[in-house]
């Protein structure tokens, strides 16, 4: 039986179409003669790639859209048959296996073979290897973005000048040898002055998480939030209004003190737990996953997946017009993965706090180990140091063969139970010293 | 003279000590003394040294170590160098360490150097970023700047200045040092019944914890003695061991693809010591000499980004050809991303050089050999028997 229809507000549908249209656009480059650049979501160049007039595909969104489509499984051991190790990422083998069957875009049309692949890869080593295995398929020129790691938490002059002078000496004049463009700052800082409008826009709309009840859902609601900033939008008019529209349409529910709409329909307004959530979601299981919160009245109020192709709200990052190339580098440099494992605690430590959360709850990504690795030290810091409880659970990203719906479910169970718990003991702790044997008593009695 | 039997036994215990004995009494020795530890794969020892400091490699725990902490710090889906790497932090082997570097090398170790500063804030902790970029006035002088920013730290660890001279003096110590190591090298691929896999693999990793003077005065007599010893030809198949760069497999296994009839006359287990090719200038800036060196004459492998894709591969297919190798054997650590990740196009490469290999993954701690031994020894049948004069 096919699964019920999603509902989709007119941002839903605006992005919709935005992406069919870029899908469209891709599929169609022998009539359209538009040039294509693949490169990925996390630290990716896209104002500077419209300069020249590229077309942008990226690896990981398609491996995401056949993790939804469930497709994913098959390219993954068609991938594993050619001689690609289980242990490794499987958006890569997502994309390799899309590859040796016909590289079929959600359109049904075949994506064309990339006229140059933009390696700015930011806080996770497998992207360069990646496109050194794309690279070997396609035969195409391969740029290098190299943006170092912010290993000490903050971004050095030495880090700035090296992404910086990467971008004018190599990337930049190879991207104008490959368009055929010229370059033109000018136009690098119109679309830059239409991204931190958008920018704005979206933290806005995330930060609506620290309401109650919380208008959004700020992991499973916000991947769709931030599908055109990450993606192939980030720059243009379209991301302007796309983002005009969501922060209207946010306001509406504020004023109507509503929750976020879930597939099925219904608001979550009556939300029992509020939690704060670390790593990638689950995308070949994604509506069943969400519904293991919503049916329990969970609801997430800040994530930090969402911060995984651009960090706006921590330290405030906007593009800037003013100061183009270092402020793409700043940019690259100040990707959630690409922050050292104190500031990502910090982060998470914030979200709790200004969010209001009852706690963290940990997706770890089996073949995902930017994320992943050092996620155990990250729960029982953040534990430690906000007082809420955290859990763990573990997924994959596109690999269906790693997703138990049980094992997670019994799990999220427990955690709310232990969240429950830990009310009970925060009410008895404020009760007057006398009255606390009786309730511990009930407590037990009933637990 | 010595006979190669008590040099291995002198690195074999250095390899076994998870302690570090030898690098804590080179620490005690002389007051102020400090030591700073590195992992894999590549970091420039010359700058510790000329701070006056010992370099300690860090490899993990090997098989020996009982993880109790450590796998609490890290999922099962994750390698387990880190994990045991923890353990040897938490349980107190490594409370003589003054510093740590994390090289770039995967984004476990990377995330790593963040856990670090968390668990021990009093230890000086630095992540080691190489560039990838190869352009004298791009990556190289982002890489310069990164070296006097190490060297400026060293300076405050060891509570003195790093002269011009002082770094000339280590360069020299380690381009003698590397002169060695290619020696022991080119004599195994030479004579490899006169030098096992085992027995160079020891010595080099003693070169981990040794003082450097004294590990190249340690390979110097190896090499002597193993020149003088009357070991028998054994008729095996020439074999390169490839993308062991970190996590090191237990010592039974280089023994046990030995004995199944390897004589391994290439490897990249202890890569730091052969990261440059050949010596370092020592006129001039040392640290722009340093800099020009990880540029021009760094090894291929799999941490690093190869620009130009006619040569991906091509340092491992040179590598055969000038050890005369007859086949590849692709030992990777589980869950290892960079070993993992490069090996379809590596053997890629091979093949179109018809040269055989075969793949396998390990465990620091693997514990069942008869598989390997098994694979290893089908693999140099197949090749002695099958294989065209």
């Amino acid at each position: 039986m096919s699964a019920k229809e999603a509902v989709k507000e007119p941002s839903m549908l605006k992005q919709k179409e935005m992406i069919a249209r870029n899908y469209d656009l891709l599929t169609s480059t022998k009539e359209n003669g538009r040039k294509v650049c693949s490169t990925y979501v996390p630290g990716n160049l896209n104002e500077l790639l419209m300069c020249f007039g590229f077309l942008n595909n990226l690896p990981e969104i398609n491996a995401i859209q056949n993790g939804m489509r469930k497709l994913s499984g098959d390219y993954i051991m068609e991938a594993e048959k050619l001689g690609h190790s289980e242990d490794v990422c499987t958006y890569v083998k997502a994309d390799i296996g899309m590859m040796g069957k016909g590289n079929i875009a959600p359109n049904g049309k075949p994506l064309p073979a990339p006229d140059v692949l933009l390696l700015s890869y930011t806080g996770c080593f497998t992207f360069m290897k990646w496109f050194e295995l794309l690279r070997e398929q396609y035969k195409c020129p391969t740029l290098m973005l190299h943006v170092p790691y912010t290993a000490n938490g903050c971004i050095t002059d030495n880090m700035r000048d090296y992404v910086v002078r990467q971008l004018k000496e190599e990337i930049i004049p190879k991207l104008e040898e490959i368009s055929g463009t010229r370059f033109d700052i000018d136009r690098l800082r119109e679309y830059l002055r239409n991204s931190a409008e958008a920018e704005d826009d979206l933290v806005w709309v995330l930060e609506q998480g620290k309401r109650k009840p919380s208008p959004i859902d700020a992991y499973f609601g916000a991947v769709y939030y931030i599908g055109p900033i990450f993606t192939a939008f980030r720059g243009t008019q379209d991301a302007v209004d796309y983002y005009r529209m969501l922060r209207a349409e946010i306001a509406e529910r504020v004023a109507q003190g509503q929750g976020p709409l879930t597939p099925e329909g219904t608001d979550v307004t009556h939300q029992k737990y509020r939690v704060v959530t670390e790593g990638p979601p689950n995308w070949t299981h994604f509506r069943e996953f969400w519904k293991m919160f919503y049916d329990e009245g969970a609801v997430v109020v800040a994530s930090t997946y969402t911060k995984v192709g651009g960090l706006y709200d921590y330290d405030n990052f906007r593009h800037d017009p003013d100061r183009p190339l270092e402020s793409l580098a700043e940019y690259c440099l100040g990707c959630y993965t690409n922050r050292n494992m104190p500031t990502r605690i910090d982060i998470i430590e914030r979200y709790i706090r200004e969010y209001d959360a009852d706690g963290l709850l940990i997706n770890s990504i089996k073949s995902c180990n930017s994320f992943s690795a050092g996620q155990l030290v990250i729960m029982r810091e953040v534990e430690t140091r906000t007082g809420k409880p955290a859990a763990f659970i573990e997924s994959d990203l596109v690999d269906p063969r790693y997703f138990s719906a049980a094992n997670i479910k019994n799990r999220m169970e427990s955690y709310f139970q232990m969240i429950d718990q830990k009310r009970k003991g925060a009410a008895v702790s404020a009760l007057p010293v006398t009255s606390r044997g009786a309730s511990a008593r009930h407590s037990v009695a009933t637990a | 003279m010595v006979v190669t039997a008590e040099i291995v036994a002198r690195c074999q215990e250095v390899f076994e000590d998870l302690n570090f004995t030898a690098a804590r009494q080179w620490k005690a020795s002389k007051a102020g003394r400090k030591v700073i530890g590195f992992m894999p794969v590549y970091i420039p020892r010359e700058l510790i040294h000329a701070a006056g400091m010992l370099p300690l490699g860090i490899l993990g725990g090997g098989d020996s170590l009982e993880v109790i902490h450590g796998d609490a710090y890290y999922q099962s889906y994750i390698c387990r160098i880190p994990r045991s790497t923890v353990e040897l932090g938490v349980t107190g082997r490594l409370d003589f360490v003054d510093g740590m570097l994390f090289p770039f090398v995967c984004d476990v170790i990377r995330n790593l150097s963040g856990l670090w500063k968390i668990l021990f804030p009093n230890v000086y902790t630095h992540f080691f970023d190489t560039p990838q970029n190869y352009r004298a006035d791009v990556g190289g002088e982002y890489y310069r700047r990164e070296l006097l920013e190490l060297k400026k730290d060293f300076e405050e660890l060891a509570g003195r200045e790093i002269t011009d001279d002082d770094l000339r003096s280590s360069i020299r110590a380690y381009n003698e040092n590397r002169q060695l190591v290619e020696e022991v090298y080119s004599f195994r691929a030479h004579q490899p019944w006169k030098a096992p896999a085992t027995e160079v693999y020891l010595l080099m990793r003693a070169g981990m914890v040794l003082p450097v003077e004294e590990h190249t005065q340690l390979m110097r007599d190896y090499l002597a003695a193993a020149e003088q010893e009357n070991r028998p030809m054994r008729d095996k198949t020439r074999v390169v061991i490839t993308g062991s760069f970190c996590e090191q497999p237990p010592l039974d296994l280089i023994k046990s693809i030995e004995i199944a009839g390897c004589h391994v006359v290439d490897d990249d287990y202890m890569l730091v010591n052969r990261w440059l090719k050949g010596s370092v200038a020592t006129d001039g800036d040392p640290i722009a000499n340093l800099a020009k060196a990880f540029l021009e004459q760094s090894v291929e492998t799999s941490c690093k980004y190869v620009e130009v894709e006619q040569r991906k591969g091509k340092f491992l297919v040179d590598c055969v050809r000038e050890r005369r190798a007859e086949g590849v054997i692709f030992a990777a650590p589980s869950f290892c991303d960079p070993a993992l990740l490069d090996r379809p196009m590596l053997q890629h490469r091979l093949a179109e050089n018809n040269i055989p290999y075969i793949a396998f993954k390990y465990a620091e701690n693997s514990g069942q050999m008869q598989p390997i031994r098994e694979q290893a020894g089908t693999f140099a049948d197949s090749i002695k028997l099958w294989s065209e004069p």
